[in-house]
């Protein structure tokens, strides 16, 4: 059963911490608790998102800088 | 010149958009809203004659878009395009694409936008016509040995700016020789990543001062001002609490300014609605001109509650080829107004941005409310967090604080965490009653002290 990783807070979702940087976390990774797995940025504010779960093989559901809304579910992990 | 029949396009959003389709409907205009795929609900949209879809919510994807605006505008049938502020309204660009599309932009010429947008030409347009800037570099600094130069001369601390910054963005402070050696590489090279120009330059460091502003409006040949707001109330450089007129400026001060900027603003053939942003030490009654903002300011009303005189209107009439309808010795001001910037903020929480579904809304009468709310409306995250202007008027300071207390208690708007709390507790404070804060008092202020939700 897959697990998954929402978004706390409407606004755009950000893969990686600038646009010249990696992703914080790439497709097929593992996360584990407390891992920033993107930011979402909020009327000009950025808020990180961190893993409440842990899992493997990160499938992740938003594109980068995608409009995202709260709950949207991020990516899931097995 | 009369307008009625035309058709305005306008390039931006939120309660400055719903400011502008007034002004437009009041002369008696046709109103065409651009708007992202996040804002078909918006205010502005519904009060619109029409409205036109600009793209993706992503704001470089749609009201950053330079040649979707303008193709937008033309297409349908646009004869003027008001970019209100931010997003386009200071990009000389974005006002030549509309001018060689063969449509009014409603502000200044793109050259001059150009000239001011670069902090080194306008100091040096500044000097020129004689206004009082703060010491420092006479234009951009000539490397780490130039910059050491020009501080050696006049002092520290000194603030490095990016020559294409403005708006407290691309600033550094130095306190010191050792300082200044490590920040100008640093901030040459973040100034040529942000703002694709690397050039600096050095000014002396004014602590304490007082945020003074002089609106400007000009037809390109002559200009009158109509007198000076202070925005001394600032949080991270923004400005929270707006006044008119500055209560700390001697009759004869607010002259001396108000006069300058006038030169200034005749000097560079000034057209339309504009703004000089000065420090002012009042100790040394010195001034210190910061920048010009070509375009209308957020907090424009409190100038409009002491004048009587409608900056948008004015500023699309001179936009359509209207002389400047006002002599000087037309413009009177009468008792003193108050705006306070309701923002979709959580005071209580570090400022967290809250954007929600707008509740019951019950807004008080004798104020004036700019707004992009309606109730039912749920706010986009996608862009800034202003919701709208609370803005009151007295015979006195006094007397418009006690009517900004009134409003206050009486206002509220469910669903939604807003800065409102904020400005009841800020009403109430000794200093900002009295007239003493300076641009670093909210912040301290907020230092010590926690505010309740609402």
């Amino acid at each position: 059963m897959a697990k998954q990783i929402q978004s706390p807070l409407p606004g755009t979702f950000y893969r990686k911490p600038a646009p010249e940087e990696p992703n914080f976390i790439e497709d097929g990774a593992s996360i584990a608790v407390g891992d920033t797995i993107g930011l979402v940025e909020v009327m000009k504010t950025f808020h990180e998102v961190k893993a409440e779960v842990a899992g493997s093989a990160a499938r992740f559901q938003v594109e980068d800088e995608a409009p995202v809304m709260s709950g949207a579910v991020l990516v899931e992990v097995d | 010149m009369d307008v009625t029949g035309k058709a305005l396009f306008i390039a931006n959003r939120g309660e400055i958009a719903v400011r502008i389709n007034h002004a437009a409907k009041a002369l008696g205009m046709t109103v065409i809203q651009g708007h992202s795929e996040a804002d078909a609900d918006m205010l502005a949209v519904r009060l619109a004659d029409r409205s036109v879809e600009l793209g993706p919510p992503a704001a470089g994807k749609s009201y950053l878009d330079v040649a979707r605006v303008v193709a937008a505008a033309k297409d349908a049938g646009a004869d003027a395009v008001h970019p209100g502020y931010g997003f386009l309204a200071e990009n000389a660009d974005f006002a030549a694409a509309v001018e060689s599309a063969g449509m009014i932009f409603v502000g200044p010429a793109a050259q001059t936008i150009a000239r001011m947008g670069d902090k080194v030409a306008a100091r040096a347009a500044a000097i020129e016509a004689e206004v009082p800037i703060s010491p420092g570099s006479e234009g951009r600094i000539n490397g780490v040995d130039g910059g050491l130069k020009v501080a050696a001369e006049i002092g520290y601390p000194v603030m490095i700016k990016a020559a294409a910054g403005g708006g407290g963005r691309g600033i550094r402070v130095a306190e010191c020789e050792d300082d200044l050696r490590k920040m100008i590489p640093q901030a040459q090279s973040e100034a040529a990543a942000a703002f694709g120009d690397g050039g600096l330059y050095v000014e002396r460091m004014i602590r304490d001062a007082r945020h003074i502003e002089v609106q400007i409006l000009g037809d390109g040949t002559r200009a009158v001002h109509l007198f000076e707001r202070e925005c001394s109330l600032q949080r991270r450089r923004q400005k929270v609490w707006e006044e008119a007129p500055a209560a700390c400026l001697s009759d004869a001060a607010r002259a001396y300014i108000c006069e300058a900027s006038v030169r200034m603003a005749e000097a560079v053939s000034y057209r339309g609605a504009g703004t000089l942003e000065y420090l002012y030490e009042p100790d040394r009654d010195a001034f210190y001109f910061m920048e010009m903002n070509t375009r209308i300011q957020v907090e424009h009303p409190v100038t409009e509650m002491i004048t009587g005189i409608d900056l948008v209107q004015e500023m699309i009439r001179i936009a359509f080829g209207e002389p400047l309808r006002l002599a000087q010795g037309d413009i009177a001001m009468t008792g003193h107004s108050i705006e306070v910037r309701v923002n979709a903020e959580d005071p209580s929480n570090n400022f967290m941005p809250f954007p929600g579904l707008v509740g019951a809304m019950h807004i008080p009468e004798n104020v004036r409310f700019d707004t992009m709310l309606y109730e039912g409306y749920a706010i986009p995250p996608f862009y800034d967090s202003l919701l709208g202007k609370l803005i009151v008027h007295g015979a006195d300071r006094n007397a418009a604080m006690d009517a900004l207390q009134n409003a206050l208690d009486d206002i509220s708007i469910e669903g939604l965490k807003t800065t409102l709390p904020l400005f009841a507790a800020l009403v109430q404070d000794k200093s900002i009653r009295n007239g003493k804060a300076t641009t670093s008092y909210l912040e301290t202020w907020l230092e010590s002290h926690t505010i309740d939700a609402a």
